[in-house]
């Protein structure tokens, strides 16, 4: 069971830039942990070292959401992303368009993915990124966003309805399924006998 | 009369359990295991007293951070192999055949769910990779998937998931005589931009996808996942059905004769709809590399660094200018100018034995430039002993290539395999990102002939641009 999500406000990072990979957000490097935690250092790792890089402004500290060019989270499926998205305070991910595996990832571990028209997503980024007090306010139960100083108020955002479904019940998808278990079941017993099947005993 | 359905489709309605306005739920015929994904799912089944419920469904092996020197080299550091030790611990505790490094039947993930006959058309497969793309080849519907969702198919065999859009991609026109799968897809993912396939299921269409080896259309499925898709599918037949036949895990007797009817079955119907349909002209599409750092910021090999002006839109010159920032490049560059200090051939994109045999046939004869550091790592332990049965290996080592033991190796540089900081590499893998193959390494996608004749003349070059082997010196 996750927290059920359903306000976030929150002041942002604006990152402009298109085509944000995985290895960007969490270089492979730490890929070789096993925890599931303690990954907040490794975020944009590399992007940080430049002093003047977005999260690294002291007055965004606070800040828990990520305004983003197109296609953010391509590349590398891996969940630690969004561990370290997680780890790191964010909790909503804007953008016109978030890759296909890194949006099912994203609710997993509770952050929102939003994904609103590329004209809307240059006035939050435009706002965001001449004050850093600026706020947004996503209604995540309505599926809107609203940012007064952006000119942006109750914008409807798309959001797959799996992803929304389990966020805003809290629900882990896991036990969810767990009831399906008699259809499950009736599946299995008219599978194709052809179907492969794996064993310790091949190696 | 029923209605026209696509492969897509007809896979899909195959696996549906249940359909919800929240998604619909599907069963999964395989999944497949890597090292590094998979034990953050494992000790959260164990935390909540979970049961993996197919393990006859679960294959793993270890691929990410096995070491490709020699055999019992070191692993890289202690964090490694501590996740090396996971995975076969949990693989042990829940009873899944498992791969570890340095066995006989180990290999690339990817390489291995084909080459053992365990992906056949019609199947849904799951990893947590996102170039589990590759299966897609078979006439599957194949697409990586986060840890949780790992999590969830190890307890569940079934995934929740909305209903993916269908993309037909036909590709037309006859390409150039010495284009390769990996010169098709980088044309085809150059075109499709690298989210053009965003929600989508690709099935690749068209006489130059039908005229590809099972190792070119696992070439051109592999880097679906470049083009945002999701998977990308090639309908199965008479290729997919030879390459299978009589492989370990491959139907045989009767089970044979009916798995190849209902295959047949599978291909998408005159007439069905997808929800998007793109033509791409591949007509004189011939060797091609990447100048960027996204798969889709490529050139033909031997012309120039497209001018800022001729990007069509704001962000895609924003990118090009932050792209050839990284990369230390300018517009108006000739790629061959580029120097190459280091060569890759390798991954799941061109780690197989058609590949290897292709740049050995470029390098046989010849000598690798002085300047350059090249490796060769075979996709699997099994196509490592099949090249050197072969006598492969020797061509490499002759021309001055390192031989290596397979895995991921600089594909992802988790093993210590990497090009260093600043330095330009040609590579056969699908990445090009930022810091890839290590920290500031600017990488050049090809296919492994470009790579071979790189690597002779130590700048990017094409198999045509080798001059003549002097008959002397040569064999
Ligand atoms: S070879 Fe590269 S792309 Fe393929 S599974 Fe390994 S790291 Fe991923």
């Amino acid at each position: 069971m996750m927290e059920p999500v359903s306000i976030i406000k929150g002041s942002a990072y604006p990152l402009p830039r298109s085509n944000i990979d995985t290895d960007q957000i969490l270089p492979a490097k730490w890929m070789k942990r096993v925890e599931r935690t303690g990954y907040e250092n490794g975020l944009f790792e590399i992007w940080r070292q430049d002093p003047s890089f977005i999260t690294n402004d002291p007055e965004r500290s606070q800040a828990s959401i990520i305004v983003a060019g197109e296609n953010f989270g391509c590349g590398s499926s891996r969940q630690h992303a969004v561990w370290a998205l997680r780890d790191f305070g964010i909790r909503a991910i804007i953008s016109s368009s978030i890759a296909d595996i890194h949006r099912g990832n994203l609710p997993q571990e509770g952050i929102v993915p939003i994904e609103l028209a590329q004209d809307v997503v240059e006035l939050l980024l435009a706002a965001t990124g001449v004050n850093p007090r600026v706020e947004i306010e996503i209604n995540v139960t309505d599926r809107t966003v609203t940012c007064a100083e952006a000119g942006v108020f109750a914008m409807p955002f798309r959001i797959d309805n799996v992803s929304h479904f389990n966020l805003i019940h809290g629900y882990d998808p896991i036990d969810v399924t767990l009831t399906f278990e008699k259809s499950i079941e009736t599946h299995e017993s008219s599978r194709d006998p052809w179907l492969p099947q794996c064993s310790p005993e091949f190696v | 009369m029923t209605i026209p359905r696509t492969l897509i489709d007809k896979i899909w309605e195959s696996r549906l359990i249940d359909s919800k306005p929240e998604g619909d739920l599907i069963y999964i015929d395989l999944h497949l295991f890597n090292e590094v994904t998979s034990p953050q799912a494992f000790e959260g089944l164990k935390l909540k007293d979970r049961k993996v419920r197919r393990p006859d469904l679960c294959m793993a092996t270890a691929d990410h951070d096995v070491p490709t020197g020699k055999h019992g080299l070191q692993v890289i550091d202690e964090i490694a192999d501590k996740q090396l030790r996971f995975q076969q611990m949990y693989c042990k505790e829940f009873g899944i055949e498992h791969y570890p490094m340095s066995s006989s039947g180990n290999g690339i993930i990817h390489v291995l769910g084909p080459e053992k006959g365990l992906t056949q058309p019609g199947m849904t497969i799951v990893c947590g990779d996102s170039h589990t793309a590759t299966h897609g080849a078979f006439g599957a519907i194949a697409f990586g998937i986060g840890t949780s969702q790992v999590e969830h198919v190890l307890a569940t065999q079934t995934l929740r998931l909305s209903r993916p859009k269908t993309m037909s991609v036909t590709l037309v026109g006859t390409p150039h005589p010495d284009a390769t799968a990996k010169d098709l897809a980088l044309a085809v993912i150059r075109t499709l931009g690298t989210d053009g396939g965003t929600g989508h299921l690709i099935e690749f269409r068209g006489d130059a996808v039908r005229n590809l080896s099972m190792e070119g259309r696992m070439t051109l499925c592999n880097m679906a996942i470049e083009a945002g898709a999701r998977s990308g599918l090639v309908a199965p037949d008479e290729t997919t059905f030879a390459y299978l036949k009589g492989k370990e895990r491959a139907p045989k007797g009767p089970l044979w004769d009916l798995a190849v009817d209902y295959w047949h079955s599978l291909a998408t119907d005159p007439g069905a709809q997808f929800d998007k349909e793109i033509e791409i002209d591949i007509t004189e599409v011939g060797p091609m590399v990447t100048w960027g750092v996204n798969p889709a910021q490529s050139v033909p090999v031997g012309s120039k660094i497209p001018a800022l002006e001729s990007f069509a839109t704001k962000s895609e010159r924003e990118a090009a200018v932050a792209a050839l920032s990284y990369m230390g490049l300018e517009p108006g560059v000739s790629v061959s100018d580029i120097p190459i200090h280091t060569v890759f051939i390798g991954s799941c994109t061109n780690g197989r034995l058609e590949d290897l045999q292709a740049a050995a046939k470029v390098l046989e004869g010849r000598k690798i430039s002085s300047s350059v550091r090249s490796l060769v790592v075979p996709g699997s332990a099994s196509i490592k002993r099949e090249a050197e049965r072969l006598g492969i290996d020797k061509v490499f080592s002759e021309a001055g290539f390192e031989w290596r033991s397979p895995g991921c190796s600089m594909c992802v540089g988790m093993n210590g395999d990497i090009v260093p900081p600043g330095k330009h590499s040609t590579s056969t893998s699908n990445r090009n990102f930022e810091g890839r193959q290590g920290a500031g390494a600017r990488t050049h996608l090809v296919s492994p002939e470009t790579a071979a004749a790189t690597a002779i003349l130590g700048r990017i070059a094409s198999p045509s641009d080798l001059p003549p082997i002097n008959k002397k010196e040569g064999k």
